[in-house]
Protein backbone atom coordinates (compact mmCIF):
# COMPACT_ATOMS: atom_id res chain seq x y z
CA UNK A 1 0.00 0.00 0.00
CA UNK A 2 1.61 3.29 -0.74
CA UNK A 3 0.48 6.01 1.61
CA UNK A 4 1.12 9.47 2.20
CA UNK A 5 1.54 11.39 5.57
CA UNK A 6 1.18 14.68 6.20
CA UNK A 7 3.11 16.44 9.48
CA UNK A 8 2.25 19.92 10.00
CA UNK A 9 2.83 22.33 12.84
CA UNK A 10 -0.52 22.50 15.14
CA UNK A 11 -2.41 25.87 14.62
CA UNK A 12 -1.46 28.59 16.53
CA UNK A 13 2.33 27.37 16.49
CA UNK A 14 4.63 29.79 15.63
CA UNK A 15 6.40 28.60 11.83
CA UNK A 16 9.49 30.65 10.61
CA UNK A 17 9.63 29.11 7.81
CA UNK A 18 6.53 29.25 6.55
CA UNK A 19 6.07 33.53 7.52
CA UNK A 20 9.42 33.85 5.51
CA UNK A 21 7.96 31.58 2.63
CA UNK A 22 4.79 34.33 2.81
CA UNK A 23 6.82 37.03 3.34
CA UNK A 24 8.63 36.40 -0.21
CA UNK A 25 5.76 35.70 -1.78
CA UNK A 26 4.00 39.00 -0.70
CA UNK A 27 7.24 40.38 -2.45
CA UNK A 28 6.82 38.72 -5.26
CA UNK A 29 3.08 40.33 -5.65
CA UNK A 30 1.12 37.10 -4.35
CA UNK A 31 -1.77 37.75 -2.38
CA UNK A 32 -0.68 35.63 0.35
CA UNK A 33 -1.37 35.78 4.02
CA UNK A 34 0.14 33.00 5.51
CA UNK A 35 1.63 30.14 4.63
CA UNK A 36 1.91 27.05 6.72
CA UNK A 37 5.03 24.57 6.02
CA UNK A 38 4.72 20.86 6.75
CA UNK A 39 6.59 17.46 5.37
CA UNK A 40 5.40 14.75 3.50
CA UNK A 41 6.37 11.59 3.64
CA UNK A 42 5.12 8.60 1.23
CA UNK A 43 5.46 5.35 2.42
CA UNK A 44 5.32 1.97 0.79
CA UNK A 45 3.88 0.44 3.59
CA UNK A 46 4.03 -3.80 3.10
CA UNK A 47 0.65 -4.92 4.01
CA UNK A 48 -2.37 -5.64 1.76
CA UNK A 49 -5.33 -3.89 4.01
CA UNK A 50 -6.26 -0.49 3.66
CA UNK A 51 -7.16 0.11 6.97
CA UNK A 52 -4.50 -1.88 8.44
CA UNK A 53 -1.87 0.08 6.25
CA UNK A 54 -3.53 3.70 7.86
CA UNK A 55 -3.62 2.15 11.47
CA UNK A 56 0.22 1.43 11.12
CA UNK A 57 0.77 5.28 9.24
CA UNK A 58 -0.85 6.38 12.61
CA UNK A 59 1.00 4.54 14.60
CA UNK A 60 4.28 6.00 13.02
CA UNK A 61 3.41 9.25 13.01
CA UNK A 62 2.71 8.86 17.23
CA UNK A 63 6.11 7.23 17.62
CA UNK A 64 8.85 9.08 15.03
CA UNK A 65 7.20 11.00 12.21
CA UNK A 66 5.05 13.93 14.31
CA UNK A 67 6.14 15.02 17.91
CA UNK A 68 2.44 15.36 19.24
CA UNK A 69 3.22 18.48 21.37
CA UNK A 70 3.79 20.24 18.48
CA UNK A 71 3.07 18.92 15.36
CA UNK A 72 -0.63 17.38 13.38
CA UNK A 73 -0.67 14.90 10.97
CA UNK A 74 -2.73 13.41 8.82
CA UNK A 75 -2.73 10.01 6.72
CA UNK A 76 -3.70 8.79 3.26
CA UNK A 77 -3.62 5.70 1.08
CA UNK A 78 -3.18 6.85 -2.13
CA UNK A 79 -2.97 3.38 -4.08
CA UNK A 80 -3.74 -0.24 -3.10
CA UNK B 1 39.37 14.03 44.42
CA UNK B 2 40.38 10.39 42.88
CA UNK B 3 37.34 9.62 40.87
CA UNK B 4 39.39 6.66 38.89
CA UNK B 5 36.77 4.02 40.24
CA UNK B 6 34.11 6.02 38.01
CA UNK B 7 33.54 5.06 34.72
CA UNK B 8 31.28 7.16 32.11
CA UNK B 9 30.12 6.08 28.97
CA UNK B 10 29.87 8.88 25.72
CA UNK B 11 27.68 7.66 23.27
CA UNK B 12 28.32 9.06 19.48
CA UNK B 13 26.84 8.07 15.82
CA UNK B 14 26.98 10.04 12.39
CA UNK B 15 26.75 13.78 13.13
CA UNK B 16 27.63 13.58 16.56
CA UNK B 17 30.28 16.50 17.74
CA UNK B 18 32.16 17.42 20.89
CA UNK B 19 32.20 13.76 22.02
CA UNK B 20 35.65 13.95 22.47
CA UNK B 21 35.66 17.46 24.34
CA UNK B 22 33.22 15.86 26.96
CA UNK B 23 35.65 12.80 27.21
CA UNK B 24 39.03 14.94 27.71
CA UNK B 25 36.33 17.27 30.64
CA UNK B 26 35.66 14.16 32.23
CA UNK B 27 39.18 12.66 32.20
CA UNK B 28 40.56 15.83 33.37
CA UNK B 29 38.25 15.55 37.32
CA UNK B 30 39.64 12.29 36.89
CA UNK B 31 36.34 10.06 35.54
CA UNK B 32 37.38 7.23 33.15
CA UNK B 33 35.52 8.10 30.16
CA UNK B 34 35.16 5.56 26.44
CA UNK B 35 33.79 7.07 23.82
CA UNK B 36 31.47 4.01 22.10
CA UNK B 37 29.68 4.29 18.77
CA UNK B 38 26.00 2.97 18.57
CA UNK B 39 26.94 0.41 16.29
CA UNK B 40 28.96 -1.28 18.94
CA UNK B 41 27.48 -0.06 21.78
CA UNK B 42 25.59 -3.42 22.27
CA UNK B 43 28.64 -5.43 23.21
CA UNK B 44 29.02 -2.76 26.21
CA UNK B 45 27.29 -3.75 29.86
CA UNK B 46 25.75 -0.15 30.13
CA UNK B 47 25.39 -0.88 34.26
CA UNK B 48 29.16 -0.92 34.35
CA UNK B 49 28.86 2.57 33.72
CA UNK B 50 27.83 5.48 36.55
CA UNK B 51 27.74 8.02 33.91
CA UNK B 52 26.15 7.99 30.38
CA UNK B 53 26.08 11.30 27.97
CA UNK B 54 24.15 12.05 24.89
CA UNK B 55 26.47 14.69 23.75
CA UNK B 56 25.50 17.53 21.22
CA UNK B 57 25.60 17.21 17.11
CA UNK B 58 23.13 16.48 14.35
CA UNK B 59 22.76 12.99 14.65
CA UNK B 60 20.85 11.33 11.23
CA UNK B 61 21.21 14.94 9.64
CA UNK B 62 18.42 16.07 12.41
CA UNK B 63 16.52 14.32 9.39
CA UNK B 64 12.54 13.95 10.65
CA UNK B 65 13.40 16.18 13.75
CA UNK B 66 16.25 17.14 15.58
CA UNK B 67 17.59 14.33 17.80
CA UNK B 68 14.28 12.11 16.42
CA UNK B 69 15.92 9.37 14.62
CA UNK B 70 18.83 8.72 17.17
CA UNK B 71 16.33 8.61 20.19
CA UNK B 72 14.34 5.99 18.42
CA UNK B 73 17.45 4.00 17.71
CA UNK B 74 19.02 4.42 21.31
CA UNK B 75 15.03 2.62 22.30
CA UNK B 76 15.23 0.17 20.29
CA UNK B 77 18.80 -1.14 20.87
CA UNK B 78 19.39 -0.11 24.74
CA UNK B 79 15.38 0.15 25.94
CA UNK B 80 15.66 -2.31 28.88
CA UNK B 81 19.23 -1.59 29.71
CA UNK B 82 18.27 2.06 29.86
CA UNK B 83 14.98 1.36 32.18
CA UNK B 84 17.24 -0.47 34.63
CA UNK B 85 19.89 2.55 34.40
CA UNK B 86 17.65 4.78 35.16
CA UNK B 87 15.87 2.86 37.19
CA UNK B 88 18.74 2.33 39.54
CA UNK B 89 19.35 6.06 39.83
CA UNK B 90 22.87 6.25 38.05
CA UNK B 91 23.81 9.17 35.86
CA UNK B 92 22.54 10.19 32.11
CA UNK B 93 23.57 14.06 30.76
CA UNK B 94 22.17 15.24 27.39
CA UNK B 95 23.89 18.13 25.91
CA UNK B 96 22.12 19.66 23.11
CA UNK B 97 21.44 16.95 20.52
CA UNK B 98 21.50 14.92 23.10
CA UNK B 99 18.50 16.48 25.68
CA UNK B 100 16.84 16.48 22.01
CA UNK B 101 17.47 12.71 22.05
CA UNK B 102 16.02 12.09 25.58
CA UNK B 103 13.20 14.30 24.84
CA UNK B 104 12.52 11.87 21.55
CA UNK B 105 13.17 8.53 23.51
CA UNK B 106 10.80 9.59 26.20
CA UNK B 107 13.59 9.66 29.30
CA UNK B 108 12.78 13.36 30.04
CA UNK B 109 10.46 14.47 31.53
CA UNK B 110 9.22 11.19 32.56
CA UNK B 111 11.12 8.67 34.46
CA UNK B 112 11.04 6.04 31.72
CA UNK B 113 11.59 5.44 28.10
CA UNK B 114 8.74 5.58 25.76
CA UNK B 115 8.48 6.37 21.69
CA UNK B 116 6.31 9.57 21.94
CA UNK B 117 7.35 12.55 23.56
CA UNK B 118 5.64 14.47 25.72
CA UNK B 119 7.65 17.56 25.37
CA UNK B 120 9.18 19.58 22.47
CA UNK B 121 12.37 21.46 21.59
CA UNK B 122 11.28 23.01 18.33
CA UNK B 123 12.41 25.32 16.16
CA UNK B 124 13.79 28.43 17.21
CA UNK B 125 11.74 31.26 17.15
CA UNK B 126 14.57 33.19 15.46
CA UNK B 127 14.03 30.83 12.65
CA UNK B 128 18.02 30.46 12.57
CA UNK B 129 20.88 28.58 13.95
CA UNK B 130 21.61 30.20 17.91
CA UNK B 131 25.87 30.05 18.14
CA UNK B 132 26.08 32.33 21.03
CA UNK B 133 27.21 32.42 24.96
CA UNK B 134 24.07 32.66 26.59
CA UNK B 135 23.57 33.05 30.71
CA UNK B 136 22.10 30.22 33.43
CA UNK B 137 20.62 30.52 36.42
CA UNK B 138 20.81 27.58 38.92
CA UNK B 139 16.99 26.58 39.47
CA UNK B 140 17.70 23.31 41.63
CA UNK B 141 20.83 22.97 43.12
CA UNK B 142 19.69 19.96 44.63
CA UNK B 143 20.54 17.57 41.33
CA UNK B 144 23.80 15.29 40.80
CA UNK B 145 24.94 18.00 38.32
CA UNK B 146 23.92 20.98 40.00
CA UNK B 147 24.62 20.12 44.06
CA UNK B 148 28.38 21.91 43.95
CA UNK B 149 26.45 25.20 43.08
CA UNK B 150 24.02 27.28 44.99
CA UNK B 151 20.58 28.55 43.74
CA UNK B 152 20.56 31.62 41.67
CA UNK B 153 24.18 31.02 40.43
CA UNK B 154 24.40 32.19 37.05
CA UNK B 155 26.80 30.59 34.50
CA UNK B 156 27.93 31.42 31.25
CA UNK B 157 27.76 28.42 28.98
CA UNK B 158 27.26 28.82 24.96
CA UNK B 159 24.57 27.68 22.90
CA UNK B 160 24.78 26.13 19.24
CA UNK B 161 21.21 25.00 18.15
CA UNK B 162 18.65 25.12 15.23
CA UNK B 163 15.98 23.24 17.19
CA UNK B 164 15.66 24.18 21.50
CA UNK B 165 12.77 25.85 21.61
CA UNK B 166 11.70 24.15 25.08
CA UNK B 167 7.65 23.54 24.79
CA UNK B 168 5.27 21.68 26.87
CA UNK B 169 1.72 20.47 26.22
CA UNK B 170 0.12 22.62 28.41
CA UNK B 171 1.09 25.94 30.88
CA UNK B 172 -0.46 22.93 33.34
CA UNK B 173 2.48 20.66 32.26
CA UNK B 174 5.19 23.54 32.80
CA UNK B 175 3.54 24.04 36.36
CA UNK B 176 4.05 20.60 37.01
CA UNK B 177 7.44 20.54 35.88
CA UNK B 178 8.09 23.57 38.13
CA UNK B 179 6.44 22.06 40.84
CA UNK B 180 8.75 18.85 40.65
CA UNK B 181 11.97 21.13 40.81
CA UNK B 182 12.27 19.55 37.19
CA UNK B 183 13.64 22.89 36.23
CA UNK B 184 17.13 22.88 36.64
CA UNK B 185 18.61 25.77 34.16
CA UNK B 186 16.96 28.93 32.76
CA UNK B 187 18.08 31.39 30.42
CA UNK B 188 18.40 34.76 31.70
CA UNK B 189 20.37 38.08 31.50
CA UNK B 190 24.10 38.74 32.73
CA UNK B 191 22.68 39.97 36.07
CA UNK B 192 20.64 37.11 36.53
CA UNK B 193 17.26 38.52 36.43
CA UNK B 194 14.86 36.56 34.45
CA UNK B 195 14.67 37.12 30.91
CA UNK B 196 11.20 36.57 30.03
CA UNK B 197 11.85 35.24 26.49
CA UNK B 198 13.96 38.29 25.91
CA UNK B 199 16.36 38.15 22.55
CA UNK B 200 19.40 36.87 22.75
CA UNK B 201 19.24 36.36 26.22
CA UNK B 202 16.84 33.55 26.01
CA UNK B 203 18.16 32.75 22.07
CA UNK B 204 15.11 30.51 21.02
CA UNK B 205 12.40 31.53 22.63
CA UNK B 206 11.90 29.01 25.32
CA UNK B 207 9.09 28.67 27.14
CA UNK B 208 9.73 29.97 30.99
CA UNK B 209 13.12 30.68 29.56
CA UNK B 210 13.85 27.33 30.23
CA UNK B 211 17.56 25.63 29.30
CA UNK B 212 17.54 22.61 31.07
CA UNK B 213 15.87 20.01 33.04
CA UNK B 214 15.90 16.61 34.94
CA UNK B 215 13.35 14.25 35.31
CA UNK B 216 11.36 13.88 39.12
CA UNK B 217 14.41 11.83 40.84
CA UNK B 218 17.03 14.74 39.17
CA UNK B 219 19.59 11.76 37.95
CA UNK B 220 18.43 12.26 33.78
CA UNK B 221 19.34 15.52 32.55
CA UNK B 222 19.20 17.73 29.34
CA UNK B 223 20.18 21.34 28.09
CA UNK B 224 20.72 22.75 25.24
CA UNK B 225 23.88 24.89 26.06
CA UNK B 226 27.80 22.96 25.79
CA UNK B 227 29.23 23.28 29.09
CA UNK B 228 32.18 20.84 27.89
CA UNK B 229 32.53 24.09 25.57
CA UNK B 230 32.87 26.05 28.49
CA UNK B 231 35.03 24.07 30.54
CA UNK B 232 38.70 25.32 29.79
CA UNK B 233 39.27 29.31 30.22
CA UNK B 234 40.92 29.11 26.65
CA UNK B 235 37.78 28.05 25.78
CA UNK B 236 36.13 31.42 27.07
CA UNK B 237 35.34 34.83 25.04
CA UNK B 238 38.63 35.97 26.48
CA UNK B 239 41.02 33.66 25.94
CA UNK B 240 43.39 35.60 24.64
CA UNK B 241 42.61 38.69 27.76
CA UNK B 242 44.26 36.61 30.92
CA UNK B 243 40.80 34.79 30.98
CA UNK B 244 40.02 32.78 34.30
CA UNK B 245 41.69 29.30 34.75
CA UNK B 246 38.28 27.29 34.63
CA UNK B 247 34.86 28.11 32.65
CA UNK B 248 31.57 27.52 33.92
CA UNK B 249 30.60 24.65 31.91
CA UNK B 250 33.19 22.91 34.21
CA UNK B 251 30.84 23.20 37.58
CA UNK B 252 28.63 20.75 35.99
CA UNK B 253 31.18 18.17 35.58
CA UNK B 254 32.72 18.86 38.53
CA UNK B 255 29.34 18.37 40.85
CA UNK B 256 28.71 15.32 38.91
CA UNK B 257 31.93 13.91 40.06
CA UNK B 258 31.97 14.72 43.47
CA UNK B 259 28.06 13.18 43.54
CA UNK B 260 29.64 9.90 42.76
CA UNK B 261 31.86 10.50 45.37
CA UNK B 262 29.41 11.45 47.68
CA UNK B 263 27.00 8.49 46.73
CA UNK B 264 30.05 5.97 45.90
CA UNK B 265 28.76 5.68 42.22
CA UNK B 266 24.87 5.55 42.45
Amino acid sequence: MRVKVEVRLKPGHFDPEGDVAAKSLRDLGFPVSTVKVGKVYILEVEVDDREEALRLAEDMCKKLLANPVKDDYSVEVLSP
Amino acid sequence: MNANRFKALVLRTGGTNCDLETKVALEELGVKTEIVHMNSVEKKNLLEYHLIVFPGGFSYGDYVRAGAVWGKRVLAKLRLELEKFIEEGRLILGICNGFQVLVEAGMLPGNGAGETPSIALANNSSAKYECRWVWLRVENDETPFTMTMRKGEVLRIPVGHAEGRFLTRSEEDLEELKRNGQVVFRYVLPNGDDANGLYPFNPNGSMYDVAGICNKKGKVMGMMPHPERAFFGWQLPEWDRRPPEKGDGRKIFESIVKYLHDSNGL
